[in-house]
């Protein structure tokens, strides 16, 4: 493994041993430092990443598995934070720390990307992401709010 | 708090032990041990300022700390000069105060010295500065301040930041408004009076005529700087920000990846470290094998880190650290370590069979920290009546850990010219930075002003973060590496390595007469004290713990005696949000709704007339500490705690409590504390086969004058949330003096599918002096939610967490 394709660039990792976690290349490696660690372990979510458009958590996928799939962070969901999901959170003021938060949204979208109009228990299955600072009433909130945005967009075009 | 003839904690032993250890306790630890975290930390630090670097701004600071609501004097009066070493001042600035400084451009930036961890402080403080200063709130740039004593108390914990700097940030404002007033007035040689400010402007009522606030520096440079007797400040009626939603500065760089945390911080050239320590507190290195270590792909050192000595305090645990070239490769180095430990006195530690010792010693009479009229006598006399009127409980809370989403970090860089140490930087996530500059500073022997500490966004804390051992590993690493080393805790690490919240055992009893109204109370709580984090082998709760919730007790009973027992501690203690009111409140709170069915009455009816009559109760005459805040200032108020308990019971509509069909079921509580309000009304609906489901939560919080309302209501859900990790899965477990659950798939977190379905958060409207509120809305959430549990299925949860308990009913 010498190099993966993250937010639509071929980043060189020639140095970087092909059982790194993801994670760890993204942060340390390549300076992004967007996406978060939080357990190491699959229990939290704080280093949800897209992996071909699902949401992958990046501490628990090897750089090597990562093969010609395209990653994309949270530095690449949008150019300017204007991704419905990255709004909707703006709007309701979700962020407390904001720590996990960029997880949350990674986890969002992905689960937005095919499903427009999420029941309760739709968001409930989707998002166990950990949140210590208590912020799910207002992403329950959110994750509504961008379902209607994306389907508002989809019905403009 | 001093040490009051009515205090019967005895503090003497506990002095001398202080002095003996002087070189290594700072003065934050002194403080702690005085009056507990977060509470009168500024005045260890007035206290302990050198002549040199001593300023009367030390006093304005200090005074703003003791809790006065009135205007403090401004620490300026009559100086004729700005201050020159403000550390937001840029070139050809304005700087009229530490906190405030004009550029010629028009720039105005204002100095945030608290730490964001989640509370919107980095936004809120510096609104309340814009406000009296009139500006406008999105040009202005707010700079984090780095550790630095003159700011007065950066010590973000103890819920203490607006209460103790409300004041201080309308005085900086009002002192730079006045002066760019009036050196518009000198400007157009017309009276000041008729020169108002407005949104970065000063305007001439008469003529109309307007001036920028870059406009005025030079002239504003060279006034004197106003008294503060002598500032006039808007009225409430035009405040514009003070009172108003604000979202948090730092959203739109949290929201696309860009804000910088702790374990984000970076330095030149840095090497990642992680630690492996002692499993078991007071554990030390016997031999280790680095061969393999060493060969791991990425490793670059194998460095040790010395054992703590005597008390805990913010020492490093000591162990074996492996600095690499990324994280990864150090937690792989680390795995390949091979250390065989000495693990010292505390490796038996076992919480299984350390329930068994609290609760023998809080069934033993322990020290009196409370005590009116004579309960034991009532309680022995009512005892031998045989209508039932004494009743038992005992509640056992377990160990808890912070577990902030973002585990301790913190990257520091020391560098030495001919074996001296020419200075520390360090970029970290603390809650407070000049702790780090004082453990630092010890553990180099360099002064603390050396110490140049940049606080970075923290991922959350909730307590931990205001210990900076990690701080201390990263620049001691750092010496011995002769580069940046950034030192991460793993989520491991953190769980293993924590300053626990403590283990407790809380035994009560009372006495009711015959209309089931409770005459006599006798507690008795036994736990490990956070004092013996900083005083080796202290091992009785300290009378500010003792406060948060049980000698502090609102209710109206006649006879009342409380007690503190003997408990040693095993492992590091620390405060955790809301500190011993957790364990505290649980247990009086779930009391009175026993005493409430006991008599058959209403448990909202029982609860507001066992508070009793309006009244305020005088907590110094009481020989109680409330917290370092005057009784003028901050009386401890009935009627404000029987107000948010009636909010929030008629916000949940609470008259269908007694209708509700069994599964299904209602609980009340209330609390003061860290000088805030709050009552909560909690709904769960528990099915046959024991799954609870938390419904609904209704909060009233009065926390006296509020800022920014929308942050104060996400605090409420927030901390109600994490009540509700404590309360269903909360418990850190000691085997063979180490922490059984490593991570959260066994420190259990609540997510979005079992936390309440809905909060409901009412703040109250008030004028009062601003109290606490990150902590505040935490402790009255246990109890609701036990007394709602008993009320929909009969089981009466006196041990925490809830996942241990069976709640399956027929």
């Amino acid at each position: 493994m010498t190099s993966i394709k993250v937010n639509g660039v071929v980043r060189d990792l020639k140095d970087v041993p092909e059982d790194t976690p993801l994670l760890w290349a993204l942060r340390d490696e390549l300076g992004l430092t967007g996406t978060k660690y939080g357990c190491g372990v699959n229990e939290c979510g704080a280093c949800t990443v897209h992996i071909d458009g699902d949401a992958v958590q990046s501490c628990q996928t090897t750089v090597s598995e990562v093969g010609d799939s395209e990653v994309t962070t949270i530095e690449g969901l949008s150019e300017d934070g204007s991704h419905p999901v990255q709004q909707a959170w703006k709007e309701l003021g979700v962020a407390q720390c904001g720590y996990c938060q960029v997880g949350q949204m990674m986890m969002a979208a992905a689960l937005l990307k095919n499903n427009h109009h999420p029941t309760d228990e739709d968001i409930e299955g989707e998002m166990w992401n950990i949140c210590r600072c208590g912020t799910y009433p207002r992403i329950r909130a959110a994750v509504k709010s961008a379902a209607q945005k994306m389907g508002q967009q989809e019905a403009a075009q | 708090m001093s040490t009051s003839k009515t205090n019967v904690n005895d503090a003497s032993p506990m002095q001398h032990s202080l002095q003996q250890a002087q070189r290594q306790l700072n003065d934050y630890a002194a403080a702690v041990m005085q009056s507990g975290p977060g509470r009168q930390a500024n005045a260890a630090l007035a206290v302990s300022q050198s002549p040199a670097t001593t300023s009367r701004r030390t006093f304005l600071a200090a005074s703003a700390a003791a809790g006065s609501f009135v205007l403090v004097m401004n620490s300026q009066n009559g100086d004729a000069a700005q201050v020159q070493d403000s550390s937001v001042a840029t070139e050809n600035s304005f700087n009229p105060d530490l906190f405030v400084s004009i550029a010629p451009d028009g720039t105005v930036s204002i100095l945030t010295h608290r730490s964001e961890m989640g509370t919107g402080i980095r936004t809120t403080l510096p609104r309340i500065v814009a406000d009296e200063l009139e500006a406008n709130w999105d040009d202005v740039n707010v700079v984090q301040a780095i550790g630095d004593k003159r700011l007065g108390d950066q010590n973000t914990d103890g819920s203490n930041s607006i209460r103790f700097f409300f004041d201080r940030m309308r005085v900086a404002g009002a002192t730079t408004r006045t002066m760019l007033q009036q050196a518009a007035a000198k400007k157009w040689g017309v009276a000041v009076d008729q020169c108002i400010a407005k949104e970065n402007h000063i305007i001439d009522q008469k003529s109309g005529k307007k001036i920028g606030y870059g406009e005025l520096v030079e002239i504003a440079k060279t006034l004197p700087i106003p008294k503060a007797d002598s500032l006039k400040f808007k009225p409430k009626s035009q405040w514009q920000y003070i009172g108003k939603d604000a979202p948090i500065i730092d959203q739109d760089a949290i929201l696309t990846g860009k804000a910088i945390y702790g374990i984000d911080a970076r330095m030149p050239n840095q090497l990642y470290a992680v630690v492996a320590r002692p499993p078991v507190v007071g554990g030390v290195v016997k031999s280790v094998d680095d061969k393999d270590a060493l060969s791991t792909p990425g490793v670059e050192q194998v460095l040790q880190i010395p054992a703590f000595k005597g008390a805990p305090l913010f020492q490093p645990l000591g162990g074996v650290a492996v600095l690499a070239k990324s994280t990864w490769a150090a937690i792989a180095g680390r795995d390949s370590l091979d250390i065989e430990w000495d693990l010292g006195e505390n490796a038996d530690y076992d919480t299984d069979a350390f329930a068994k010792t609290l609760a023998e010693a809080a069934h033993q009479p322990g020290k009196v920290m409370r005590k009116a009229g004579d309960a034991p006598a009532l309680i022995e006399k009512a005892a031998a009546d045989t209508n039932n009127r004494v009743l038992h409980a005992d509640y056992r809370s377990p160990h808890l850990s912070h577990a902030p989403m973002e585990p301790p970090c913190a990257v520091a860089d020391v560098r030495t010219e001919n074996g001296q140490i020419v200075h520390c930087l360090i970029d970290t996530a603390t809650q407070n930075p000049q702790a780090v500059q004082q453990a630092v500073s010890a553990a180099l022997s360099i002064p603390p002003q050396e110490v140049i500490v940049n606080v970075t966004l923290l991922g959350s804390a909730f307590g931990r973060k205001s210990k900076p051992d990690y701080c201390v590993e990263a620049a001691l690493l750092s010496l011995q590496a002769q580069r940046p080393v950034h030192v991460t805790f793993t989520r491991e690490d953190d769980l293993q390595s924590d300053y626990f919240h403590t283990i407790s055992h809380l035994h009560l009893q009372a006495a009711v007469d015959e209309n089931g109204a409770p005459e006599a109370l006798l507690a008795r709580a036994a736990y490990p004290t956070i004092g013996s984090t900083f005083v080796a082998g202290a091992d009785q709760p300290q009378a500010w713990e003792m406060e948060m919730g049980l000698t502090d007790i609102p209710y109206d009973i006649p006879n009342l005696q409380i007690e503190g027992c003997n408990a040693k501690s095993h492992t590091r203690i620390g405060w955790l949000r809301s500190v011993a009111h957790i364990q505290q409140n649980f247990a009086l709170g779930s009391f009175i709704d026993e005493l409430a069915h006991h008599a058959g009455i209403d448990p909202y009816e029982y609860l507001l007339t066992t508070l009793g009559a309006d009244r305020q109760i005088d907590m110094k005459a009481a020989g109680l500490g409330n917290r370092g805040a005057s009784h003028d200032n901050y009386p401890y108020d009935i009627g404000r705690l029987k107000n948010v308990v009636q909010r929030a019971a008629d916000l949940s509509d609470w008259k269908r409590a007694g209708e509700l069909p069994k599964g299904r079921g209602m609980g009340i509580a209330c609390c003061r504390s860290f000088l805030g309000y709050t009552g909560h009304v909690v709904e769960v609906e528990v099915s046959r086969e024991g799954k609870l489901t938390i419904h609904q939560v209704w909060v009233s919080l009065d926390a006296g004058l509020i800022v920014n309302p929308d942050r104060v209501k996400a605090q409420i859900e927030g901390a109600t949330v994490m009540a509700t990790t404590q309360a269903r899965y909360g418990k850190i477990s000691f085997k063979k003096g180490r922490s059984v659950e490593s991570n959260f798939d066994s420190y259990r977190m609540v997510t979005m599918s079992d936390c309440p379905r809905e909060i409901i958060a009412d703040v109250v409207e008030s004028d009062e002096a601003p109290a606490g509120v990150g902590e505040t809305p935490v402790p009255s959430y246990a109890p609701a939610l036990c007394n709602a549990i008993f009320a929909a299925t009969g089981h009466r949860v006196r041990d925490l967490p809830l996942s241990e308990f069976d709640l399956s009913w027929s």
